[in-house]
């Protein structure tokens, strides 16, 4: 058996490239001829959009055309579509405003698109920018999350009243009685106000298309920095340029990173592809740092009220949750499901808690689209849920470890039941928190704490137990609740005729390692060396269909797609095998690579096999065809449901705010585990990302819908000094979902630092009368907050 | 962002009205300032290029006086289009009284920023503004103080008080003149 397979920490196998410069991006894709596109945006939150005069732009030097939302309409071009229907409360479809590729009639938010100039360099394309006469009329903006929908705000759509885009109760009327009724029965109750703040994602690498239209073959071809290639085909394609599905390619070269941003088809990506066909020349637009910041779909928005009802022993017997969702000003492609069905459904966490309901109001604001992003609703599930338990903990006086012991699902009772829709598949709660206990020395806590207080610190200490769903998905169940697309993956294995094997994959790799562990998966089965293993990506005319990578979804859907086409490729090795061997195929065996009569020495190895299938001079090619070259697809039964247990330990220093993160123990559960380093690095990756989230992010508009946070110098991001070392340890629960019993790893970190982190610096501030306090926890809001509650 | 303050200028008011009378030295006072005219007996454009923090942009400004109560006060209005850079909308209620042998000036200015402006600009558009607005009144206390005290410097003050009269403008107008100029830099410098 070759090394390397699941189970081996390999190093990635595309480091090479990436760390040697040798990447190929977007960008990378020079074509002869080709255009550049320049994007003019509205500085304007909310504004009556009059005349748009391009006559002296088109008339500058270099610049081809200038287009603008009449064009689009002219040339027939469709809004951008939303993947995901929900209805509201009282049987109406959410509203789904029309958003155009170029601004009509309106500007929506700071940085919507309303004019583009195509020029022969980007630098006269940006020029000539700046001769477009727009003429705006402002008018009264609508860009507080809480307040939208409230009577007097500004309204933003005609057919949206009160800008609300659905009003959604979750589970449902019977739901809610049960709720009240624990809440009349409980012995105490917790409540919390709380705000999950907007972030805006930060890839390294800024979106970026190049679109090349053949006219001789009616092809167009769109390179983007996409995470789901032929999702953006499909969407793009049927929704927008009406460009059918045969002749458009969509490639996803190498992507500098993508946290869900890069999922949702964009407004330039369709512009681009529209003015190539229309110019019959490349066109080619790379985002600006600046454009992402206001374009990138941001993630989260919440305003909450969670209430959690509980018995005398502190059991928790009902939890109602009233949420205001800001969509931003239009609907990105998954925005509706985020609130919903990613969020609501993950109401009971790691507990038994009978009775849940909660009501989502969904919001237009004069802000930026709002979208998937790292955890896309399980993070704000998470840290409210983690946030309430503390604060009942507080409120029953039973210690925070102690009350969520006495709420866990008990390992034997899996498959689980939720009262909000899910089944859990499997998991050791309990477990996992005894790890993490154990490794953070929760016991030395008091002894740490008095030293810091020597020292003129307060130290805290908080514990999040997170758990979500990851691998969409089923399609059956996601149809009933939305979806307009299915939602499983694919996989073609190929042997070549020497041996070595290209696997095409419909998923897309843009940072989680797939090149190496999709390799290792095939290596461990087909017992072929990791190096003579390529895998191809995101390229729709190269790899199969796919959905994408999204949702911590890769391994556990397109992983066991490819663990399916290997099932094929075995089957028919066999009988190869049995050929070759003159044995009854029921007599053939494979392990390792290599193909044995049961119970002889009798052997031939894979590559061989590979060898005869495709030189097939001894071949039974009447009764087989040649090649060894299989393809499967693979629709999960059932979401998987990463878990963990963490915990976080700060210091605070009263006298400036400042909160210093000293120690955090992540103890995971993310089911079988193929490459453990590529695991390790996205739980330190996840976990960076919601610390940033709970010490600093945070995307503020002014009332007139003016980005405030538009650069990093005044959007803070976590960096090495911001993060300890971690300390990591996992448990393994396998998934009996797939066959890998593989369960999502990449957003797990996201959706539990936040609650560990802020958990522990309420901890760390209680004494000082400070019960809760919200993200970010900046030292000024820490300061704040002590200096009011002294005052109080 | 809001911003208030008080400027004393070492000169008469009616010394102060006459300077102002002189779009040269208006124009001089305005750091960045290329242009700066009457468009009409309540209405002034000027083209100044201003730098906030990394936003360098040429911004065209325009500004509007009403509630013209000479020579007590009045409220001015204004916008700066800085292009791509985005724009400056602001506004400043100015009262002038007599202190002394100078004038007081006191001002409420309020303004707001848009696109690659507010986006990128906006953490330092405060102290930019308070920067420039000192600026603009060192070198017109300067300007029209330095005259009464030096003799020998003979630039400000006479000719442009023949020329406003020889025009028949008001002294109000002016005063509003120097509001607009105070607008200009706010408004614009708060671009």
């Amino acid at each position: 058996m070759p090394e390397g397979g699941i189970g081996a920490s390999v190093k990635r196998k595309e480091d090479f490239r990436f760390l040697t410069g040798r990447g190929a991006y977007t960008d990378d894709e020079v074509r002869a001829g080709q255009l550049h596109a320049h994007m003019l945006r509205s500085p304007h939150g909310h504004a009556a959009l009059g005349s748009v005069d391009t006559s002296k732009a088109e008339a500058a030097p270099g610049v081809v055309c200038v287009l603008t939302g009449p064009d689009a309409d002219a040339d027939g071009l469709g809004g951008l579509p939303c993947g995901w229907g929900i209805t509201s409360k009282d049987g109406t479809p959410m509203v789904e405003p029309k958003w155009p590729v170029i601004a009509q009639g309106k500007v929506r938010y700071v940085g919507e698109i309303v004019a583009t100039v195509i020029a022969e360099t980007a630098e006269q394309a940006a020029d000539a920018a700046e001769l477009v006469e727009v003429d705006y009329r402002p008018l009264d903006a609508a860009a507080v999350t809480e307040t939208a929908h409230r009577d007097g705000a500004a309204q933003i759509h005609e057919e949206a009243p009160n800008n609300l885009c659905f009003d959604w109760d979750f589970p449902g009327e019977e739901a809610a009685e049960a709720v009240d009724a624990a809440f009349e029965a409980a012995a105490h109750t917790a409540r919390l106000e709380l705000v999950n703040q907007r972030i805006i994602p930060h890839s390294m690498e800024p979106r970026a298309a190049v679109a090349e239209y053949d006219k001789g073959e009616e092809k167009l071809t769109l390179y983007c920095t996409a995470q789901a290639a032929h999702a953006m085909r499909l969407l793009l394609g049927a929704f927008v340029l009406n460009q059918p599905e045969h002749k458009f390619r969509v490639v996803a070269p190498d992507v500098g990173g993508g946290f869900g941003s890069k999922v949702a088809p964009y407004a330039e990506y369709a512009i681009i592809c529209w003015a190539s066909r229309k110019l019959e020349r490349p066109v080619r637009w790379l985002g600006q740092r600046t454009e992402c910041f206001v374009t990138d779909a941001h993630g989260r928005d919440h305003v909450t009220e969670v209430e959690l009802a509980l018995d005398a022993e502190g059991k928790f017997t009902g939890l109602r949750v009233n949420t205001v969702a800001n969509m931003g000003a239009y609907l990105s492609a998954f925005a509706p499901l985020i609130p919903t069905f990613l969020y609501a459904t993950l109401f009971a966490g790691q507990y038994t808690t009978p009775a849940i309901s909660c009501n989502v109001k969904a919001v237009f604001t004069n802000t930026s689209p709002v979208d998937a992003l790292r955890g896309a609703g399980r993070p704000e599930a998470t840290y409210l849920l983690e946030r309430v338990i503390d604060e009942a903990a507080r409120a029953t006086g039973i210690d925070p470890v102690e009350i969520r012991k006495r709420n866990f699902i008990a390992a034997d009772a899996f498959p689980y039941q939720t009262p909000v829709a899910l089944l859990y598949d499997s998991g050791s709660y309990e477990r996992a928190l005894d790890i993490a206990l154990e490794k953070s020395d929760w016991n030395g806590f008091a002894a740490r704490r008095s030293a810091s207080e020597a020292d003129g610190k307060l130290r805290g200490i908080g514990i999040a137990a997170p758990i979500e769903a990851t691998g969409a998905a089923p399609s059956a169940i996601a149809g009933q609740l939305g979806a307009r697309a299915g939602l499983y993956e694919s996989a073609q294995v190929r042997f070549n005729a020497t041996g070595t094997v290209t696997v095409f994959a419909g998923t897309h790799n843009h940072g989680q390692g797939h090149e190496t562990t999709f390799a290792q998966l095939v290596t461990d089965k087909l017992g072929v060396p990791l190096e003579n293993v390529e895998v191809v990506e995101g390229d729709t005319d190269r790899a199969v269909m796919g959905m994408g990578t999204y949702g911590s979804r890769s391994l556990s859907v397109g992983g066991s797609a490819i663990d399916r086409a290997m099932d094929k490729i075995i089957d028919k090795g066999k009988k190869i095998a049995s050929h070759l061997l003159e044995a009854s195929v029921d007599d053939i065996e494979f392990d390792s690579g290599t193909f044995t009569v049961s119970g002889t020495d009798r052997t031939i190895s894979i590559g061989e096999v590979a060898f005869a299938a495709y030189v097939p001079h001894n071949y039974p090619l009447e009764e087989l065809e040649p090649g060894l070259d299989e393809q499967a697809f693979f629709d999960p039964v059932n979401f998987n449901f990463p878990f963990a247990s963490y915990v976080c330990e700060v210091e605070v220093d009263p006298e400036t705010g400042s909160v210093s993160v000293e120690r955090f123990t992540a103890v995971d559960d993310v089911g079988n585990i193929v490459n453990p380093m590529i695991v390790e690095g996205q739980v330190h990756g996840g976990l960076a990302h919601g610390i940033g989230q709970a010490l600093m992010e945070g995307a503020v508009f002014d009332e007139n819908g003016q980005p405030l946070t538009g650069s990093l110098m005044d959007y803070t991001l976590p960096r090495a000094d911001t993060v300890p070392s971690f300390d990591l340890d996992h448990t393994v629960t396998p998934c009996p979902m797939n066959p890998l019993g593989a369960k999502g790893v990449g957003e797990i970190g996201a959706i539990g630092a936040p609650p560990a982190v802020v958990n522990a610096v309420v901890d760390a501030l209680r004494s000082h009368g400070v019960n809760h306090i919200d993200m970010p926890v900046t030292s000024e809001s820490v300061w704040q907050a002590l200096q009011s509650a002294k005052a109080s | 962002m809001e911003m208030t303050g008080e400027r004393r200028i070492p000169a008469p008011r009616q010394k102060v009205w006459d300077a102002l009378n002189d779009p040269e030295i208006l124009k001089q006072c305005i750091a960045g300032c290329e242009s700066l005219d009457k468009t009409s007996d309540t209405e002034f454009s000027a083209r100044v290029t201003s730098k906030v923090g990394p936003v360098t942009a040429k911004f065209t400004g325009k500004v509007q006086l009403s509630d013209v109560d000479a020579p007590n006060g009045y409220t001015i209005s204004g916008e700066g289009q800085g292009g791509v850079a985005g724009f400056a909308k602001g506004g400043a209620k100015v009262q002038l009284a007599d202190d002394g042998a100078g004038t007081l000036l006191t001002y409420e200015a309020n303004g707001t920023v848009g696109g690659k402006l507010a986006q990128i600009g906006s953490r330092l558009i405060d102290s930019t503004a308070r920067k420039m607005a000192d600026d603009f009144f060192d070198k017109f206390a300067e300007a029209v103080g330095g005259a009464e005290e030096e003799a020998e410097v003979e630039e400000p003050a006479e000719a442009p008080s023949a020329q406003a009269k020889s025009e028949g403008l008001s002294p109000a107008v002016w005063i509003g003149g120097l509001v607009a100029i105070a607008v200009i830099v706010l408004v614009i410098v708060l671009a």
